[in-house]
Parts: C-alpha cells; sequence; structure tokens
C-alpha cells in the first residue's frame, strides 16, 4: 500500500487538470482557424471584442488609481470600523452577478436612489458604455483591492520605518518603497481584476443592456450568437480565451522576471 | 547634544527613561529584551509618540508632549540602523544609499552614493541587491545610508546581532571608527553587555523599562549597583545576610549554608557578586583554606566544565550555584570533571554587596 497516497495525489491532479482544460481546448478543437477569422470580420464581433477590451481597461485603470491607496490604509492603518470598511470592499465579491445588476440599477438606474440626482446633473447611465464601466469596476474591485490588502500587508514595515528615518514623506514612501515592494503582488491583484472584468456578465447585461457596439462586451456577443450561430460564438470565445491566456502569462512572464531579479540572477 | 525624557506605557512596561548622549559620544542602552531598548530609539527617531516626553537634538526640539511639538521622522535628521539593516529589496545598493540624497541630479546623486559605499569599503556592491549580499556588506551599506544624509543623532539598534562571529570583530571595529568619524550623539541598544562595553563610551543598562544604572562599563562590572546589574554584567550574583564580621569585614551568611567575607559595608538582605575570573579552584579535601590570603572558601562539587578557547568555565553547585573561569591549563591539571569535589576561592576585596 506503499505510495498510495502519491499516487491519490497524482490522480486528482490529473483529473482536475483533464476537466479544466478540456472546454478551452475543445473551442478551438471545434474552430478551425479560418473560420476563426471569417466569424471575427462578421459585424459586432470585432466591435464586442474592442468594446469589452477598453471598458475593461477603463475599469481597470479607475480600480487601480482608487483601490491601490484604499487597500494601503486597509492593510497598515487601525482605526474603529476597519473590520466593517474590510466587509463592505468585499461584499460585491460574493453578491451573485445578477443580483449586482439589480443593486447597481437600484442604486444608479433612473428609478434608482442617486438617479434624480444623476439625471439632474445631465447623466443618464443605464445603455451607456458608462455603464458597462460601472459595472465591471463594481464586480472587479473587490478582486483587486483583497489581493493588494494581502500585498501590502506582507510588506515589511521596517522598510517603512527605515524611509522615514531616511527623510522620506509618507507619501514618498508610498510610492518609492512600498509600491515597488508590494508590486508583484499588486499585479497578481489587478491580473484577477482584469480577468473578472473581462468575462462580467450578467451585471453589465441587467445594468447596461445589450446594444451592439455600445454596451455589448464579448460575452454578451457570445451570449447572443450562441443560438443562433454556434461557430460564430465559438470563435469569438476563442479570441477571448487567448486574450485572456496572454494577459495571464504576461503577469507570470512579469513576476517570474522580477523574481529572479530578486535572487539576483 | 542628544536629549531624551520619555514616559509612556509600551506594551506590558511602564517606560520611564531619561539620558543624555554628547556630541561624538556613544551612549550603549544594554538589557535583556523585553527591557523597552527599542522603544527608547523609536521614541528619538520619532516612530512612537510617548505619553509624555521630550527629545531635543542639536539645539532643536524634535518632540515636546507639553509643549506639543512633535516632528514627523523625515523631519528630523538622525540616522536610524535598524536591526536587520532595512535595506530596500528592489533597489540596488547605491540606489539604497542616494535614497536620502534629494539635492542635486541624479548623476551627482550617484557619484556621492559610489563615494559613501568606496569609503565604507563595498564600493563593488554598488549594483548588487540586498539579497545578494552577505551581512557584513549588508550592515556596511545601511551604515552608508544613514550617514548619507549628514544626521545630526545616530541610533543603532542592535547593530552587530545580525552578523555571525566570525564577522563581528572587525565589524566592531570599523563600526568604532565610524562613530568616532561622524561626531555626532550616538544612541546605541544591544542585549550583550560585552557587545555595549565594546562600542559604548558609556553604558546603561535597562531593565523593565528604566536605565537602572550608568556608567562606564569598568565601573559597572566593578561597582554594580543591583544584582540585576552585576548578573547582566557577567558577575556570579548569591544572595544572602549581611552583618558586622572581624576586622572591619562584612560578613554575609549565604542562604543555603556558607559565609563569606567582603570589603564592602553592608547590613540585612544582600546580593553578593564577584566576577568568575576571580574565583580560583582548589582541588578538593587536599587544600589547606588558611594559608593563602584569599580569605572566602566554599565548597562545592563540579557540575559542567566547558572549554573557551584557552580558558574553562566551570559550573559549580554549593549552596548556591557558582560559575569559576580559570585556565584551561589548570583545569586539566587539576583533572576537573563533573562530580569532582572542590573549594572555590575569592579574595573579600573582589566580592561586591548590593541590598535586595
Amino acid at each position: 500500500m506503499r505510495g498510495w497516497f502519491a499516487a491519490l495525489l497524482g490522480v486528482a491532479t490529473a483529473a482536475a487538470l483533464l476537466f479544466l482544460t478540456l472546454p478551452v481546448v475543445a473551442i478551438f478543437v471545434d474552430t478551425s482557424p479560418a473560420r476563426l477569422l471569417d466569424s471575427l470580420g462578421e459585424e459586432g464581433a470585432l466591435d464586442a471584442l474592442w468594446l469589452s477590451l477598453k471598458t475593461t481597461a477603463l475599469a481597470l485603470a479607475i480600480i487601480v488609481v482608487v483601490g491601490t491607496p484604499v487597500a494601503w490604509l486597509l492593510a497598515s492603518r487601525r482605526f474603529p470600523g476597519r473590520a466593517l470598511a474590510v466587509t463592505l470592499v468585499e461584499l460585491p465579491l460574493v453578491l451573485p452577478p445578477a443580483v449586482a445588476g439589480i443593486a447597481l440599477l437600484a442604486a444608479l438606474g433612473p428609478e434608482g436612489i442617486l438617479g434624480g440626482a444623476l439625471a439632474d446633473a445631465g447623466i443618464r447611465l443605464p445603455l451607456t458604455t458608462a455603464a458597462v464601466v460601472v459595472a465591471l469596476t463594481f464586480v472587479a474591485s473587490p478582486f483587486y483591492v483583497r489581493q493588494a490588502q494581502a500585498a501590502f500587508g506582507a510588506v515589511d514595515r521596517t522598510l517603512v520605518d527605515a524611509s522615514r528615518t531616511l527623510g522620506a514623506s509618507e507619501a514618498r514612501t508610498f510610492l518609492r518603497v512600498i509600491v515597488p515592494t508590494a508590486a508583484p503582488g499588486l499585479a497578481a491583484a489587478g491580473a484577477l481584476a482584469l480577468g473578472r472584468a473581462l468575462g462580467e456578465f450578467g451585471a453589465t447585461l441587467m445594468f447596461a443592456g445589450s446594444l451592439q457596439g455600445i454596451t455589448q462586451t464579448a460575452p454578451l456577443a457570445i451570449y447572443d450568437r450562441f443560438a443562433t450561430d454556434f461557430d460564430a460564438a465559438l470563435a469569438l470565445s476563442a479570441v477571448l480565451v487567448a486574450v485572456s491566456a496572454g494577459i495571464l502569462l504576461a503577469v507570470k512572464l512579469v513576476r517570474g522576471g522580477e523574481a529572479l531579479d530578486r535572487a539576483g540572477a | 547634544m542628544l536629549e531624551l525624557e520619555a514616559r509612556t506605557p509600551v506594551g506590558t512596561i511602564e517606560l520611564d527613561v531619561a539620558l543624555t548622549v554628547e556630541q561624538g559620544e556613544c551612549l550603549a542602552l544594554a538589557g535583556p529584551s523585553g527591557a523597552g531598548k527599542t522603544s527608547v530609539l523609536r521614541i528619538a527617531a520619532g516612530l512612537l509618540k510617548p505619553e509624555r516626553g521630550r527629545v531635543a537634538c542639536g539645539g532643536r526640539t524634535w518632540l515636546d508632549t507639553v509643549g506639543g511639538v512633535a516632528l514627523a521622522p523625515d523631519e528630523r535628521r538622525c540616522a536610524y540602523v535598524f536591526q536587520e539593516y532595512a535595506l530596500f529589496p528592489t533597489m540596488t545598493a547605491w540606489q539604497n544609499v542616494a535614497y536620502p540624497l534629494r539635492e542635486g541630479r541624479r548623476s551627482a546623486r550617484r557619484a556621492r552614493a559610489h563615494e559613501l559605499l568606496e569609503r565604507f569599503g563595498v564600493g563593488h556592491v554598488a549594483d548588487a541587491r540586498p539579497a545578494t549580499l552577505s551581512g557584513g556588506e549588508r550592515q556596511r551599506v545601511a551604515l552608508a545610508r544613514a550617514l548619507a544624509r549628514r544626521p545630526e543623532a545616530l541610533l543603532l539598534d542592535e547593530p552587530l546581532s545580525a552578523l555571525d562571529s566570525r564577522t563581528r570583530a572587525g565589524a566592531a571595529r570599523a563600526l568604532r571608527e565610524i562613530l568616532a568619524e561622524a561626531g555626532v550623539p550616538a544612541l546605541l541598544v544591544t542585549h550583550d553587555f560585552a557587545e555595549a562595553a565594546e562600542l559604548g563610551d558609556r553604558v546603561g543598562i535597562v531593565d523593565a523599562g528604566a536605565i537602572v544604572q550608568e556608567g562606564t562599563a569598568t565601573e559597572l562590572a566593578a561597582q554594580p549597583r543591583t544584582a540585576f546589574v552585576a548578573d547582566f554584567a557577567g558577575a556570579v550574583v548569591l544572595t544572602g545576610t549581611a552583618r558586622a564580621g572581624e576586622g572591619g569585614l562584612t560578613a554575609v551568611d549565604l542562604d543555603g549554608g556558607g559565609t563569606v567575607l567582603s570589603t564592602d559595608a553592608a547590613s540585612g538582605p544582600v546580593a553578593v557578586s564577584v566576577f568568575p575570573w576571580e574565583i580560583a579552584i582548589e582541588g578538593g579535601e587536599t587544600a589547606a583554606p588558611s594559608t593563602s590570603s584569599p580569605q572566602n572558601h566554599l565548597r562545592a562539587r563540579v557540575t559542567a566544565v566547558t572549554a573557551v578557547g584557552n580558558r574553562a568555565r566551570i559550573a559549580l553547585s554549593g549552596p548556591q550555584p557558582l560559575v569559576a573561569e580559570i585556565t584551561a591549563a589548570s583545569a586539566e591539571r587539576l583533572a576537573l570533571k563533573p562530580g569532582t569535589a572542590v573549594v572555590a576561592t575569592w579574595k573579600a576585596a573582589a566580592t561586591r554587596l548590593v541590598a535586595r
């Protein structure tokens, strides 16, 4: 019976890898490269892809710019209500996407609690590209803040003290010492949020709708086509997988490079 | 001149210290871990704000809780060398040293950083990251970085403890030269009395948040004011009750039996301290106590013999445990091994008494 545990680990891992990769591989097996290119030429497909990239990039920029200081505050300061703040930030994490969409409508929609104020300011969100960005930011930001908070928490606080005694202000310490030291963790946090935003479906559909070229992101376009034109849906999926995998790979490469750099290679 | 006064709770202890360090002088605070030594440094640097206190350096007030002054750490010109050196891992050695330099062009700052590294004997590691440096190299880079800003005070937290014993002697010598050259008040903390004696012009013994005695290392070792100081300075400490003895000497009846004499005056409960190297060992039953000048003789059994270079530390169990330090040759000649019956002997003049 010796080695049965090692065998069990091996079997479980093999089963998990097969189960997780088979559907992804199937997308590419089912699509010939020529068909893939053809369907991308189709009206709407490129639009959806471009819109997805644009809105995701914008949402990620907002998440990083606002979320990074928030994560540092939550990781470095002890204040009353901190636990509550952490929980509130993480709340969208456990919301079903459909609930997130309804929640956004209830808050920012025309009939929502801020809808009147927004309308007075001349802002009408639903069925606009801005609404897509709002939805993506809402669902993806907790992924970034949570992970970034962990990355900041792992920064040796003596480095902060050292920087302060070397004449650097809090802001300079944050930019020159803390962020670079936490950079690999922040990159991973960004990748998580990006992945979540790129795949966002439910909240976008409910809050922004599915208007081609305006609010129809790639996942919505896939859903739109799969009943009528399975091949086109498949081709679009393949592109989305390629983009996601490319991002994941890029992050791994950057982190790997930094790890090597630190080891002095 | 650096002046510091602080009263504040830190963890479970109440820190209450007042100290002054002159220009070019090094005050070493020595004490067990948890005594509050590092908190004193953090208060000086502005990393910890005491409930009540005052810190002044070079005629400027850095902190005055009464006057409402509390400069941020970056507004105080003090260099802090951390225990593990706290070099920035994402920067090379020269970038670390250039970090506190804010004036001039990047090329000028870079040249200055290289110059400082050269001066500290680590010019060859300028482009290396901290992770690849040895402990000794890290310490020098940290010192170069701390001194780059021309500080008005120097704070050192266990500057040698992260080094292996081989590098330590050289690093201690280099550090003494650097302190002398810097010419600013230096405050150093360590848990090792020997290190404090080596680096400090004066030594303050810290226990449970207070400086219990301050003086030169020799003074502290020779005239410990409390049993704690004696013990910390490396002496053997025995307890007993003092009474007037013959010939103007003080006799101490030790707890557990035996009597020793001291030239110090005392009465009532006392701690008796004597340095291990003052204690001679005579081979058991053959000894004739009355013929030699030392007047203190305690019968004891050897419990352990530890060789330390050419010396041997002999642990003894008598009425109370004792440690004697004799030459390795003597230990050999007396054939000392655990269980051997011996007499521990020392002079009344080498016996210090402090009231308990």
